[in-house]
């Protein structure tokens, strides 16, 4: 086995999180697609995530580590001498650690109120509450370039991947996110204008066409 | 290295770059003149601390500059929040003196409200006027500026992954299930019940023969889970079980972390406890 080895699934915005971290330090890993959509999960995501049976898995050295942003501060501690995502001072990690968890907290949810319902009740709750979070965390990213300051950090990491589903809650949702969060907007713009990030990040109408529509026939989202 | 105890000295500067200063040794110092709030502190120290980045990460284990004023430290908490007693655990550990204030939930504090205005919950740390939220996140604060003091995450990047793995699973599966166990009714709670129970054994597997999930000693997992069994009275009596007879391992361990006095002291009387849930059940119009 290579020395870094990713499991991940193309549209997963958490293992996205993973595959930017990994570019951002400049490490060389072997990315494993699992085949999420087929109902299958194989033996060595079993084996290395047994507890939640989810990807992201990061395996270094064959030891492996789950959940994406325990992955990406395991990434910034391992590789610790190149492109730092968190700041060095605690306070600025305490505040850094925070929006990550505000945005694992709401984002994926909210979304999900959007694109797994017909419109209707859920649906618009869905949209109120991830226009209200996406408000909030343009709100925290003031006039600064990146959430990180000058350079992409761990917060931008933590949220940029969640872009590529964008299109898929506006389509089903009938609304857009631009028209009220412009400046999380143009935020996005310049996450991508980094090689980690666009490299990192799908085609957001791949992830409508192939994902969302897909699981929403699996599931009976219709 | 500019932290926390570099704020002061900032706000001085703020002024004195207001009073004195040209437009050019204003921008040699980067400093934007922000309005002082929580965050535009944290992003000027960023700036600051960018002059410092190119030089490698403090070793492990190396001394880090820390506040040498006075320290104030303040905890918004309440009584019966395992949350909450996540943070007693972890400054009693560490034996940080601090002002414990009691909020009422049901009429919060403008202090609470200022200081937490995302999630206007408790616990709230407060540490010269700046506030750190959420449980573990508090936890980790403390653990990095009192590192010298009971260290509570390892040092080794993977082992302190897995530490952080394991308070996610207590977060969200453990935390969660039994939360929403107090919010039901039936067969809804009894199969909530029984994922809670399904969780406890998976911590138990994890545990093994270990004394601690730290190891040898308390740890970052302990003192998030921990918390946890002032409420197993409360759940033993309403389900009309015992964690015993399931998990006899991790109630061995949750007795063990008792013995310290930062968690006997932090964790309030369970018959309390259970009162407390029975009051909360009839508010909510459940019993």
């Amino acid at each position: 086995m290579a020395e870094v080895v990713l499991l991940d699934f193309w549209g997963s915005p958490f293992g996205m999180r993973a595959r930017i971290a990994l570019a951002e330090k400049g490490v060389k890993y072997e990315y494993k697609e699992e085949h999420l959509l087929t109902g299958k999960k194989t033996p060595l995501l079993l084996e290395t995530n047994p507890v939640h049976k989810k990807i992201p898995v990061l395996i270094h050295n064959g030891k492996p580590i789950s959940e994406s942003l325990v992955i990406v501060q395991y990434i910034e501690d391992a590789w610790s001498d190149t492109a730092p995502l968190l700041p060095a001072d605690p306070y600025g990690r305490s505040q850094a650690r925070f929006w990550a968890d505000f945005v694992d907290k709401k984002i994926y949810d909210q979304g999900k109120k959007i694109w797994a319902n017909k419109a209707g009740e859920v649906q618009e709750a869905g949209k109120k509450e991830l226009m209200e979070s996406l408000k909030l965390l343009e709100g925290e990213l003031g006039e600064k370039p990146f959430f990180g300051g000058e350079t992409i950090g761990y917060v931008d990491v933590a949220l940029v991947p969640f872009y590529t589903w964008f299109y898929s809650f506006e389509t089903i949702g009938n609304f857009s996110i631009e028209a009220e969060c412009p400046k999380l907007i143009e935020w996005v713009k310049r996450c991508l204008e980094r090689e980690s990030v666009s490299k990192s990040l799908v085609d957001p109408e791949k992830v409508y066409v192939d994902l969302i529509l897909v699981l929403k026939k699996m599931y009976g989202y219709e | 290295m500019y932290e926390v105890d570099a704020t002061c000295r900032y706000l001085q500067h703020i002024d004195y770059f207001k009073r004195e200063s040209s437009p050019q040794s204003r921008c040699r110092y980067n400093y934007k003149l922000c309005e002082v709030t929580p965050n535009s502190v944290y992003h000027t120290l960023h700036r600051l601390n960018r002059a410092t980045r190119n030089k490698p990460s403090p070793k492990e284990g190396a001394p880090q500059q820390r506040a040498s004023m006075a320290e104030e430290v303040i905890l918004l908490d309440t009584w019966v929040s395992p949350f909450g007693m996540r943070a007693r655990i972890a400054l009693a550990e560490k034996g940080i003196k601090h002002e414990h204030r009691e909020e009422d939930l049901g009429n919060k504090s403008d202090t609470l409200l200022k200081m937490n205005p995302i999630h206007k919950t408790i616990p709230v740390l407060i540490h010269n006027g700046k506030p750190v939220c959420e449980s573990n996140n508090i936890v980790q604060y403390l653990d990095e500026v009192w590192h010298d003091k009971s260290p509570l995450l390892p040092s080794d990047p993977y082992l302190k992954a897995q530490a952080r793995f394991w308070a996610d699973f207590v977060d969200r599966k453990v935390f969660d299930a039994g939360r929403k166990v107090w919010v039901t009714k039936g067969e809804e709670q009894k199969s909530l019940m029984e994922e809670f129970i399904g969780h406890l054994k998976t911590l138990e597997a994890e545990l093994g023969d270990e004394p601690y999930f730290g190891g040898e000693k308390m740890g970052y997992v302990d003192v998030t889970m921990v918390p946890i069994y002032s409420w197993f009275h409360a759940y033993e009596v309403s389900g009309n079980f015992s964690f015993e007879s399931h998990c006899p391992k991790l109630v061995a361990w949750a007795e063990r972390c008792m013995q310290h006095h930062s968690v006997s002291k932090a964790l309030p009387d369970p018959e309390k406890v259970y009162q407390y849930v029975l009051q909360l059940r009839k508010r909510l119009g459940i019993e």
